[in-house]
């Protein structure tokens, strides 16, 4: 004992019994109003595209820059609200925006099937995986030449080079989505007597969705950029030509303020889809299923 | 009637019924990895009745969770059968609801009871919606989860995922409960008091369940009788009863002989094996 005694230093055991309220402290505090408004999301956004704008605008006025080339921000802003007061910038919109949807969804319907396909049989995995490295890094308005042989000017051809767009970048992270499902959640699954197409739809999609939606989002912006670009290039030729197209058209007549309306539109509708539409779906899907932070 | 078991005593005294539940005979189960062909099980026979609380112990590499696998019916045997109420097992049903060691198990889209309602509809058990909502939230109350039947998993702690996983189960009333080390990822109190409801839950409604561990403490507190595997191949090595004894009996004399005398029966072929068995 007194060998280990040499070893171990036994200390006496205490009890704090007067363990008071500890007053001088405040336990829960509200935060700041400051802190409380930079904890917005959409404040902090907006205050970073403010800063850009105003930026923009210091620009043009402190460097005397040619309006023809680079107009300023308040410029632009009178041609954008001409432009919406005629009515016409929603009529170029509405132009891009529904064929833009139409090829949208069906690109989605085609990867849907697709996908299908690749769960259910192992060739149809295979041939899944061999199309989107095909045609996943094959620029979609490449196809445009091709599709205006088999589609003529219309519409049709836009849509087919916006599926094309959409179809293989869902596809691809759709896939991936689907392979990451945990062994105990497909087993999970097959317990309750799930199989084929509802085992897709009830467990594979809902968890892998943190992917498929990364797809849509990509899918979406390839879409935008695809039918932006087609209607900048060949939009001339098109009966009704949509943003795109008036990029183009006020580009040819040096009306570079329209050029930078049409420009700040499209960046504006791309922004509303992603923080507006993407992240209203986050939010109620994978955020609340705490999938994501 | 066929003496499955190469142990010792014969069928479980309490067992109320003389068919037995599940009838598993001379099976063999083979897994392949990306280089080996593994033997998982070597005809392995054994008989489970209703409401016995029947445990498969063993060390790893006995192959009990593929054993349970192949019951759920997730994999096929190469030879042997196995028979649940007389019909061949040959694919995964509600009829065999599994409790997986993994918390991952619940639906992380679903609500808590939404997991259950959701087993209910699919798995067959329920057609509407307002019946399967009873049928959940009694097995909710059972679990004591009542306050959490909005609650998405994510927020849940792992015992209460566990429980939820467990009330998901037994709402489906399947023939047999599947249970592969389910309270193997949680922490010592929280898995002591989970085997101490879990008992309970079976002193109200004597469901049988075939329970997976490689805790020798666990079996006999929770088993009813304990099959015992040896391992690399998964054979029987023996059957005992442990039907008398619960948590109540912890550090009891019978309790800690019948603890070393399985401890004694799966490390005697310790010096034969490699070194890899687990400190139990």
């Amino acid at each position: 004992m007194s060998e280990n005694a040499v070893e171990t230093y036994v200390r006496p055991e205490f009890e704090n019994k007067n363990l008071g309220k500890a007053l001088d402290v405040d336990v829960e505090r509200p935060l700041s109003l400051f802190e409380r408004i930079a904890n917005i999301n959409a404040v902090r956004k907006f205050s970073i595209l403010l800063g850009l704008l105003f930026a923009w605008e210091a620009y043009t006025q402190i460097s005397g820059v040619e309006p023809l080339l680079f107009p300023s921000f308040s410029a632009s802003s009178i041609a954008l609200w001409e432009t919406i007061l005629s009515g016409e910038m929603f009529t170029k919109i509405w132009v891009t925006i529904e064929i833009l949807l139409v090829g949208y969804a069906a690109g989605l319907a085609c990867a849907a099937i697709f996908l299908i396909w690749a769960v259910l049989t192992r060739v149809g995995s295979d041939v899944l995986a061999t199309l989107t490295s095909m045609f996943q890094p094959l620029p979609a308005i490449s196809l445009l030449p091709l599709a205006m042989l088999w589609f003529g000017l219309g519409a049709s051809s836009l849509v087919f080079v916006t599926i094309h767009s959409v179809l293989w970048a869902v596809a691809l992270s759709t896939h991936v989505g689907f392979m990451g499902v945990s062994e105990t959640l497909r087993m999970v699954g097959r317990n309750y007597g799930l199989r084929g197409i509802p085992y897709i739809f009830k467990i594979l999609v809902p968890a892998g969705f943190a992917s498929i939606l990364i797809g849509l989002k990509v899918g979406w912006a390839f879409a935008w950029r695809t039918l932006i670009g087609a209607e900048l290039v060949f939009g001339a030729l098109s009966g009704s030509g949509g943003l795109g197209w008036m990029v183009y058209e006020k580009g040819e007549n040096l009306e570079t303020t329209y050029v930078f309306a049409a420009l700040f539109m499209v960046i504006v509708i791309g922004l509303l889809v992603e923080n507006v539409i993407f992240r209203n779906i986050e939010l109620k899907t994978i955020n609340k299923w705490g999938m994501q932070r | 009637m066929n003496d499955a078991a190469t142990g010792t005593a014969g069928h479980s005294p309490a067992a109320p019924s003389v068919e037995p539940i599940l009838d598993v005979s001379g099976v063999t189960l083979q897994y392949k990895t990306k280089e080996h062909l593994i033997t998982a099980t070597y005809r392995v026979d054994f008989q489970v009745f209703e409401s016995d609380r029947f445990v498969l112990l063993g060390p790893s590499g006995c192959g009990k969770s593929t054993l349970l696998k192949g019951v759920a019916g997730y994999m096929r045997p190469v030879e042997g059968t196995m028979k649940l109420k007389g019909r061949v097992i040959t694919e995964p049903g509600p009829d065999r609801v599994m409790v997986f060691q993994e918390f991952d198990q619940l639906l992380p889209w679903k609500t808590v009871k939404q997991n259950i309602t959701f087993a209910l509809m699919n798995g067959g058990k329920c057609t509407s919606k307002q019946e399967a909502n009873d049928v959940a939230m009694e097995y909710i109350s059972k679990v004591k989860l009542e306050r959490f039947e909005d609650t998405y998993p994510h927020m849940l702690s792992g015992g209460m995922k566990q429980r939820v996983a467990i009330a998901r189960g037994m709402a489906m009333e399947p023939d047999i409960l599947l249970m592969d080390e389910p309270f193997a990822a949680l922490d010592a109190l929280t898995r002591r008091q989970m085997q101490e409801e879990l008992l309970q839950l079976w002193d109200d409604t004597k469901f049988t369940v075939l329970f997976v561990t490689h805790s020798i403490e666990e079996a006999v507190i929770i088993g009813s009788r304990i099959l015992i595997l040896s391992p690399h191949p998964g054979q029987v090595k023996a059957e005992l009863n442990a039907h008398q004894m619960g948590h109540g009996d912890v550090g009891d004399k019978d309790f800690s002989q019948l603890q070393e005398k399985i401890h004694a029966m799966i490390f005697a072929d310790r010096v034969l094996e490699d070194e890899t068995l687990p400190n139990v």
